[in-house]
Formats: structure tokens, C-alpha cells, sequence
């Protein structure tokens, strides 16, 4: 194929042309600060605020609940940084999972730092939080719960209802992590009973540097950026005008034919899947097998490492992605595919492929018949696959 | 990320493979930590004559395995042991630092073939006194 192949839409997405569109005319001829009392100003904060009131209608929220900030990062720091300190005089312990993005974990342990004590919940072998784990953590001191939605490596979608009916009968703020999750899964945050949400516009064919914390109104919580009274006095600073105004358009059209999208989007994950397993030996899919994000596939292909693979791929001119070692710039092996109990060594074989509307049958089979040859050619140099041959 | 001589030998290596009747092998490296060398020496009358390997690791692992098997052929015993794993690095216009433990394991993988080929011809090699195929040159 002469065109990119393009199957890294987890990593990030293109942002769609009407989206583009939309955003063009707040960089120039609509450019005023919407602080500013004049029309050119006004005109803003009306851009704004419409853009807000389509990101709540997304999520079953009050347009007040949907704050703008810098992207998924920012909302998840928010998150558990403006609970812990608004909330330390009620307790000092949190709940969480070990298979977070590191926006959380991270932020996580740097509050452990401060003084706050963490439970990290263990998964099972699909990635799947442990409820009955989450009930008995629970104590008189927990302030937060943040499970993700879905997860960003291997796609499976934690029982967040569950979660959210625990929290709510425990008194205790319930926040995910819907990065993965929005504008890819219907969500209503007061049918799950989620308090705080996180969301990124570049997940879902929106721009980058743009995202939202949905704060469930009565929630207590400190701001994380200070300054000027934006965003109700709750995150400072001027509005990334083009980047709300993107997002505003991308959510909408991502929810708009939700279900056709998802039908075709499962039915080409279901043909790369049994694609690689028909095709290939000594491979394994990782993350449940039903319930994971639409265009989610990962899996771990033994004796090989998952670099050589994705340089392999490149070569081929399909992008994708690997939880291995080496593209993270460490030597450790992702602490998802650890988390979910495989072994280093098959952890370091891992390759995730996550599709997205421009995705086509014809890639599908492309890519499964490139990965055939990629595999062969990696582990004929193996020495590992020598011992598996030998019988070793 | 990698230069062009580092892809290039990695869409291209050298000298894959194994030697049946080999003189010396040396295995270095851990699955746990994502790389593993395997080098294979056939030595005659103190040449390396012939080499092959075999590599379990990320792109650059693979293409320092290239380079080195290139580096020693044709090399007597005493010049294979002056291929340092930073010669093994500029010949291939230099590596990634967090890559550079590659550069080491190649020069690992010769040493411990050689080292493997001295102990069955009950001789001694200058130089491979003290070392020890099984240290780790990660940093971790």
C-alpha cells in the first residue's frame, strides 16, 4: 500500500475536517479574549459556552459541570490533587488501580509523597479491577476512588457502574479516567454516579492541548492552576478558544451514529484479532476478549521483542504501538500487561493496534499479512524461538 | 530516533544464524530485561573465520549484533578482543544513549564465545581474565 496505515488512534487522532473548520476562524478574524466586554469578546465566550453545553449533552451533565483544561493530564492531576487537598481534614486515603494511565498513578504517588496513603487495586487476568478488593480498602479515611474507564493499552472497560453504586453508598468521590473512553462508549455520569471525569479532545478526532474535568456540582475541590476567574473561578487562565470550540464539534460528531461507527469499528477489531491468532502460533490477545473498547486490539508475541516489531511495521508503512520496554525510553516492561500477570519476557512482545473511522477491511488484511512475515522474520533470528522449536 | 546505518542493519543484518560445528558460543543477556545475543564462532589456526548470531531484542540490539559479527570475521583471536562495544556504537554512527547497554551486550557475546572457545581448547585468552558473561549491563 503507498498510503500510511494508520492504527495508533489510542496514541491520538486526526482532527476531522469539519472539526477543523469550525476551529479556523477563533485563530484569527473571532480572536478576542472572551473576558473582554466588547462584541469580538463576547462573541468568544458565546463559542465557548455553546461548545460547553455539547460536552455536557455528551456525558447526561449540567453545562455548569464541564471545566476546560489542557487535556487529560491536567483533568486527571485536578482530579486527585484538588480532592486530596480540599478534602485532607475528612482523610488522607485513596483508591485507585494499577493498571492507571500514569497521569494518575503518577500524580498518585507524588500525594504519597505529601502524606496521603494509596491502595493500588489489583486486576485480573483481563484487566479487570477487583470489587470485592475496592469494598474491603475502603475505610474511614478514603476521600477518592479513580478507576478508568477504559484502559489505553489493552482497552478493557472496568465495571464502572458497580464502582460508582460502591462510592455512592460509601459517601465517597468517584473519579475516572475517560480518556479512552469518550466519544467511543455512550456514557452518563449520573447513571453511573461518577462525580469526576476526565476527557481528552485528540482521542476522539478533536486538537491536542484541549480537554475537560466534568465536576459533579456540590463536589468539594481545590483548583490546581491559579490565577484570573476563568472557568467559574475553578481553572485560571485565558480559554484556548479554537481547542474548545474544536472539541465542542468533535464530541458531537463522535456520538453522532455512535452505534453504526462501533459496529463496524468491532466488526474489523473481530477480523484483526482472528486474523493474528489464525495466522500466527505462540501469540495471545490481551484485555477481555468482549468487553474492551471497540478498537482495541493488543497482543504479546513470544520470543520476539515488541521494538523490532514496530520499527518492522514502520518499515512497512503501518503505525502502531507497543507497551515494550524500549519505546518507553526504560528498560520495564508496561505495568498494565505486568499488572494482568504476563511474564517480562512475553510483556516485552507486546503490540497494540487501535483502529479509528478511516480504518478499512482492505488495512485489516494488510496488516495481518505483513505481521505473518514480520513475526517469522523476527523470531527465525531469535534464539528463543530456537529453544521452543528444539523443544527446550 | 536511530541513524540510517543502525535501520540498515536492522532491515539488513549480517551473518544471521547459527554455526552447527561451531568452535564457541556465547549467550549473553536476559528475556527478562528484552535482549538476548547469541553468537556462534567457527575459529581456525587463531582466526575467526566464520560468525553468526542470533538476537532477541529491540532494533538496535539487532543491528549492534550486525555490526560486531561484521567487526570480528576474518579477525584473529587477539583483534576480535580490541572490538569494544563503543567501536561496535561509532561504526554504527553512534546509538541512542538509553540504547548504548546494546552496543555492551554485542561485546559481551563475542568475549563469551571466545571465552567459550578457550575453555574448550583448555587455553587462555589475554584479556577475558575477569570477565564474567553473566554481568548485567543494564542500568537500572
Amino acid at each position: 500500500m503507498d498510503k500510511l496505515i494508520y492504527m495508533d488512534n489510542s496514541a491520538t487522532t486526526p482532527v476531522k475536517k469539519e472539526v477543523l473548520e469550525t476551529m479556523l476562524p477563533y485563530f484569527s478574524e473571532k480572536f478576542g479574549n472572551p473576558s473582554s466586554v466588547y462584541s469580538l469578546g463576547s462573541q468568544s465566550k458565546v463559542a465557548v459556552e455553546e461548545s460547553r453545553e455539547k460536552i455536557a449533552k455528551a456525558i447526561g451533565a449540567k453545562p455548569k459541570e464541564i471545566f476546560f483544561t489542557a487535556g487529560g493530564s491536567e483533568a486527571d492531576n485536578w482530579a486527585i490533587k484538588g480532592i486530596a487537598y480540599a478534602n485532607k481534614e475528612k482523610g488522607n486515603h485513596i483508591i485507585t488501580s494499577k493498571i492507571e494511565h500514569h497521569g494518575i498513578l503518577h500524580t498518585c504517588e507524588y500525594l504519597e509523597k505529601q502524606g496521603f496513603k494509596v491502595t493500588y487495586l489489583d486486576v485480573d487476568e483481563y484487566g479487570v479491577v477487583d470489587l470485592e478488593q475496592l469494598k474491603d480498602s475502603i475505610n474511614d479515611e478514603t476521600i477518592l476512588i479513580s478507576i478508568m474507564y477504559a484502559n489505553n493499552e489493552i482497552g478493557t472497560i472496568q465495571p464502572v457502574e458497580e464502582i460508582g453504586q460502591i462510592a455512592k453508598e460509601k459517601g465517597i468521590y468517584f473519579h475516572t479516567d475517560a480518556v479512552q473512553a469518550v466519544g467511543h462508549i455512550k456514557i452518563d455520569v449520573n447513571k453511573l454516579n461518577i462525580d469526576m471525569l476526565s476527557m481528552a479532545a485528540h482521542k476522539f478526532y478533536g486538537p491536542k492541548g484541549i480537554g475537560a474535568l466534568y465536576i459533579r456540582q456540590g463536589v468539594k475541590i481545590d483548583p490546581l492552576i491559579s490565577g484570573g476567574g476563568q472557568e467559574r473561578n475553578r481553572r485560571a487562565g485565558t480559554e484556548n478558544v479554537p481547542g474548545i470550540v474544536g472539541m465542542g464539534k468533535a464530541i458531537e460528531l463522535a456520538y453522532k451514529d455512535i452505534e453504526e461507527k462501533n459496529q463496524k469499528l468491532i466488526y474489523l477489531r473481530e477480523r484483526l484479532i482472528k486474523g493474528i491468532l489464525d495466522n500466527i502460533d505462540h501469540v495471545r490477545l490481551n484485555g477481555h476478549p468482549t468487553n474492551r473498547l471497540p478498537g482495541n486490539v493488543n497482543v504479546c508475541f513470544e520470543f520476539i521483542e515488541g521494538e523490532s516489531l514496530l520499527l518492522s511495521l514502520d518499515m512497512e508503512g503501518i503505525a502502531a504501538s507497543s507497551g515494550s520496554a524500549c519505546t518507553s525510553g526504560t528498560l520495564d516492561p508496561s505495568h498494565v500487561l505486568l499488572a494482568i500477570g504476563l511474564p517480562h519476557e512475553i510483556a516485552h512482545g507486546s503490540l497494540r493496534l487501535s483502529l479509528g473511522d478511516f480504518n478499512t477491511e482492505e488495512e485489516v488484511d494488510y496488516v495481518v499479512e505483513k505481521l505473518v512475515d514480520i513475526v517469522a522474520r523476527l523470531r527465525a533470528m531469535s534464539p528463543l524461538y530456537e529453544k521452543v522449536k528444539e523443544g527446550k | 530516533m536511530y541513524s540510517e546505518k543502525v535501520m540498515e542493519h536492522f532491515r539488513n543484518p549480517r551473518n544471521v544464524g547459527e554455526i552447527e560445528d561451531a568452535d564457541g558460543i556465547g549467550e549473553v543477556g536476559n528475556p527478562k530485561c528484552g535482549d538476548i545475543m547469541k553468537m556462534y564462532l567457527k575459529i581456525e589456526d587463531g582466526v575467526i573465520v566464520d560468525v553468526k548470531f542470533k538476537t532477541f531484542g529491540c532494533g538496535s540490539a539487532i543491528a549492534s549484533s550486525s555490526m560486531a559479527t561484521e567487526m570480528v570475521k576474518g579477525k584473529t583471536i587477539e583483534e576480535a578482543m580490541k572490538v569494544t562495544n563503543k567501536a561496535v556504537a561509532e561504526a554504527l554512527d553512534g546509538l541512542p544513549p538509553i540504547k548504548m547497554h546494546c552496543s555492551v551486550l554485542a561485546e559481551q557475546a563475542i568475549k563469551a564465545a571466545l571465552l567459550d572457545y578457550a575453555k574448550k581448547n583448555n587455553i587462555e585468552i589475554e584479556g577475558l581474565e575477569d570477565f564474567d558473561p553473566t554481568e548485567d549491563p543494564h542500568e537500572h
